[in-house]
């Protein structure tokens, strides 16, 4: 995963400049993303996924864990398994609709926790400087020094697999880089005069970080995370496919990836299916940062 | 001294109540980054021992060129900026030591209206609660501090109805800075520094602000501090002036009389630097002569000497000290202290 | 400059450190008692005693973690809990394997990222360009495991083409039926520097031309010889920066490709350990490739400060 670039904040004069006739920011952007087609149809895919997902019982007629060794394999078109089954049996549609609860699960819950955890210790490194800084930076880069990959399965791999330890391990994997950005953009906003001003009425650091950093930061830093979604989800299903992840004989992409590695050579079509649910979940986030990073106006 | 002058001098002190705020040898040099080749760090010596009184209900003005310090005394009263020695003491109270006046305490007797009013709101934050925030800190309910948000609104000519939900970009530079010395009175402070508020307006949108500083001055009792580089701005709205040179004060006194008669040298040639509507007052050669120096290596001595057309070797060994007058006039140059060995200056 | 290169080094002994520390503490919180995780159960008794006093494993814990740190720093990596061999020999001939994949997918993946983003950059606005960004958002939402998976489905499987996994003969490729063993795997992994690289390219490309050929933007595709050559002298710092990083993660990350295709490098030892529950072999083997990314990150900086030397603070 590349490292966390610099991220200039918007330019005060450029926002002025884009002022439309809303009122704050937030409802700006607002309006700006009801007019990118792309972001909104991406949104309603995984509007829908995320329904499909949910209510899975409602749009497959098997039981995903329901197998028999009779029906192993059967190819795409089977009647009664429109994508036909897994090598042992069961149906693999509904392991596919059942796997996303798992799937998204592990790849959106680890963004959300190093949003919380990362976030705030990035903007609190960013304003308080000195000491606190430097202790959490140099935290930070301890966990740096391993590709993420690495840490995720040090975590997974020596604590154990399950969706437990695949969420914490994911999380710790995302943490370094959101408090690195976090810290830069608030280390950069607490320079802007209206801090300065705020400073002398006297107000103590958490009241300025709450009123003044936080929303000129939670752009930035919104938008990195978004991002990171795409990647938990690749992340998560990769852990899986090591058998870090999820555990038999539940269904996840990943982990269906892995076990249909020997049906390849029976049927490539099936054995590669599951990975395309990975990919068009992890496109479909990624088009909806990028559409969001645009109606901020962050520059990337 | 005579024992007239002394007696001159009691007089004068008698009748001039206790300071406000009294800033005594107020020091501020900032490290630069760098110096490996050099054993010593060079530093901006931006502030060099400045002391000056302000009264109860004045305004006093401080003037002089960029670079010389006024904005960085500015941060140092509202300590915004850490000095690194000498004294304020506000309303009798030392700021800072463990008996007088806590930062946060200062900040409600004192606050500060910045240059830049678009860079000094919250460009998120709705106008009503950027003026709200400082009483919230202090303890103000959300309803309390909205309620004075919209009257201070309505103090500063605008419509609480129309304003208070606007955000900074929605908004004039006047209205801005209207907004902006709303959030400085939110706390009921007693002094306002005003740094260069008007300096980025248009001219006749800072005669209006002028005007309504003038208005809350006497609506609210207030005491003025007001920097700025445009000498006539200052003329109208100070009672007295502190010229400041290079980190240093050089002359301090009613604001009429040092502009009809300015004694230190650089005084004059700021003073001369005014264009003028009078033909008889045109300035026909250049008033200074150099170019400013360096503030990282100030020169020794009197820090003006260097384009001083009246500069003598006194002036390269010796500082000059800023000297009260007899008649609350203070000057620091050679040629007016008697016995300072300048050819210019009378002889004890 | 030394100076700069000093501090650097000096600067990541508390970062290993703390990564031997936080390997450590995961060894400690696993479930299930150490011992059971450490020494092998069927090693005859005065194996299983040294090893236990070597391990310090009656002791408290931060005397434990010395005596590991200190066997560490000489070498001794332990002993496979499964194999009961010393880990450093099997960990160093991974390490090997792992180096014939990630050089070849670095030079391919860096050589055609580079050429790609320039010439998206250089083509700004045509529909190359818009296929360009097509597939780079592409190749970022694509578990590259898959696309390995998919790889060896049609070249391997339908078409019978190219081995489907596994590394033949071992040692040095020598010819043919070793390089055809190579090529799907490097392949694959080279798909995430392309991406990663072809992107940065295009950026600063893109960043150098609107600066000073305002104009000649215009002259589109006129891949002027004095033109390309500024250009590329200019976006050189940064993205020979981002390839040392590449480097680095091809050679920590390489385990999920080598998973697909049975390739015996580091990452398929660490594959095998995981199964096997072997945590010496796994946490070995996660602090080596994270001390050698420390080290590439090192090197990256260093050299980066030789060539900008606004990077040396």
């Amino acid at each position: 995963m590349a490292d966390a670039p610099a991220i200039p904040l918007a330019d005060p004069a450029e926002t002025l400049r884009r002022a439309q006739q809303g009122k704050g920011y937030w409802r700006r952007v607002w309006k700006r993303l009801r007019q990118d087609k792309v972001t909104l149809a991406m949104a309603a895919v995984l509007v829908f996924l995320l329904i499909m997902v949910i209510f899975a019982p409602w749009f497959t007629t098997h039981d995903p864990y329901d197998g028999s060794v009779l029906r192993r394999l059967k190819p795409v078109g089977y009647p009664g398994y429109w994508l036909g089954t897994d090598e042992v049996g069961r149906d693999l549609w509904s392991r596919m609709v059942y796997g996303g609860r798992l799937s998204l699960l592990a790849g959106v819950m680890p963004v959300f926790f190093a949003l919380l955890i990362g976030g705030f210790l990035g903007v609190l490194a960013g304003y308080a400087g000195g000491l606190i800084n430097s202790a959490i930076m140099r935290l930070t880069d301890v966990l740096y020094a391993f590709p993420s990959i690495l840490l995720a399965i040090a975590i997974t791999g020596i604590l154990g697999s399950g969706l437990q330890n695949t969420i914490l391990a994911l999380s710790a994997a995302f943490i370094p880089p959101i408090i690195r950005i976090s810290e830069s953009v608030s280390a950069q906003a607490c320079h802007l005069d209206f801090v300065e001003a705020a400073r002398a009425s006297g107000s103590g650091t958490l009241m300025i970080m709450r009123y003044h950093i936080l929303n000129n930061v939670l752009g930035p830093i919104l938008v990195y995370a978004t991002s990171l979604i795409s990647i938990g989800i690749i992340l998560a299903a990769g852990l899986s496919f090591l058998g870090l992840g999820v555990t038999p004989p539940n269904a996840e992409w990943g982990l269906m990836l892995n076990n249909l590695r020997q049906a390849l050579w029976v049927d490539p079509v099936i054995a590669a299916l599951p990975g395309v649910m990975i990919f068009i979940t992890s496109m479909c986030f990624n088009l909806l940062s990028d559409g969001l990073r645009q109606a901020m106006d962050v520059r990337l | 001294m005579t024992a007239l002058d002394l007696t001159a001098m009691r007089v004068a002190r008698a009748s001039n109540p206790a300071p406000l705020l009294r800033v005594d040898r107020l020091t501020k040099h900032f490290p630069l980054r760098g110096g490996i080749l050099n054993r010593a760090k060079p530093v901006v010596q931006a502030v060099d021992g400045v002391s000056f009184e302000v009264r109860a209900g004045e305004t006093l003005g401080i003037v002089g060129e960029s670079g010389c310090g006024k904005s960085t005394t500015a941060r140092l009263l509202m300590h915004l900026v850490r000095l690194d020695s000498g004294k304020i003491v506000f309303d009798g109270d030392e700021v800072g030591v463990a008996h007088g006046l806590s930062r946060r305490d200062l900040h409600r007797q004192m606050q500060m209206v910045f240059q830049d009013s678009y860079a000094s709101l919250n460009p998120r934050l709705p106008v009503a609660l950027s003026i709200a925030f400082g009483p919230l800190v202090h303890g103000a309910t959300k309803s309390g501090a909205r309620v004075r948000a919209m009257d201070l609104l309505q103090a500063v000519g605008l419509d609480p109805m129309q304003f208070a939900n606007r955000y900074p970009h929605e908004l004039s530079g006047g209205q801005r800075q209207r907004i902006n010395i709303a959030r400085a009175l939110a706390l009921e402070p007693r002094l306002v520094i005003l740094d260069e508020a008007v300096s980025a307006l248009d001219k006749s949108i800072e005669a209006q602000v002028l005007n309504l500083l003038v208005d809350l001055k006497s609506q609210f009792d207030l005491t003025y501090v007001f920097i700025s580089h445009d000498l006539n701005v200052v003329r109208f709205m100070s009672d007295r002036v502190m010229v400041m040179y290079l980190g240093k004060v050089v002359e301090l006194g009613p604001v009429d009389r040092i502009y009809r008669d300015p004694r230190h040298p650089y005084t004059k040639a700021l003073l001369s630097a005014m264009p003028s509507m009078d033909p008889r007052r045109r300035a026909t050669e250049a008033p200074l002569s150099g170019d400013p120096p360096n503030p990282i290596n100030p020169p020794s001595g009197c820090r003006f000497r260097t384009r001083c057309a009246f500069a003598e070797s006194v002036c390269e060994r010796v500082p000059p000290v800023l000297e009260l007058g007899a008649d609350g006039r203070s000057v620091a140059c050679h040629m007016l202290v008697a016995g300072s060995g300048h050819s210019r200056a009378a002889v004890v | 400059m030394w100076a700069y290169t000093l501090r650097r080094l000096l600067y990541a002994v508390p970062i290993l450190l703390g990564v031997s520390m936080l390997v450590f503490a995961l060894i400690h919180l696993a479930p299930g008692d150490v011992v059971d995780l450490l020494v092998p159960p069927e090693v005859p008794k005065e194996i299983a005693d040294s090893l236990r006093a070597r391990l310090a494993l009656d002791q408290p814990l931060y005397i434990q973690y010395l005596a590991w740190l200190a066997r560490l720093l000489v070498g001794d990596l332990g002993i496979s809990f499964f194999t009961s061999r010393p880990v450093s020999e099997e960990l160093f001939g991974a390490l090997g394997n792992t180096l014939m994949l990630a050089l070849p997918a670095a030079v391919l993946g860096f050589a055609l990222g580079v050429a790609l983003g320039a010439l998206a950059a250089f083509n700004r606005g045509t529909a190359l360009d818009r296929l360009f960004s097509a597939t780079a958002i592409t190749g970022v939402s694509l578990p590259h495991y898959w696309v390995g998976i998919v790889l060896v489905a049609i070249f391997a499987v339908i078409l019978n083409a190219l081995p489907a996994q596994g590394m033949g003969a071992g040692g040095f490729p020598t010819d043919w039926e070793h390089i055809r063993h190579l090529i799907l795997p490097v392949i694959t992994l080279s798909l995430i520097p392309m991406g990663v690289i072809s992107r940065l390219v295009r950026a600063n490309v893109l960043e150098i031309l609107s600066h000073e050929f305002v104009g000649t933007l215009h002259a589109k595709g006129l891949l002027n010889r004095r033109v390309l050559y500024h250009v590329m002298k200019n976006a050189a710092p940064s993205a020979l920066a981002l390839m040392g990083l590449q480097f680095g993660y091809l050679l920590g990350g390489s385990i999920l490709v080598e998973t697909v295709f049975n390739w015996p490098g580091s990452g398929g030892l660490m594959n095998l350990a995981i199964f096997r529950r072997d945590i010496p072999v796994l946490s070995a083997t996660i602090l080596v490739l994270a001390t050698i990314f420390v080290i590439i990150n090192i090197l990256v900086d260093v050299l980066q400060a030789l060539i900008d030397p606004r990077m040396r603070r």
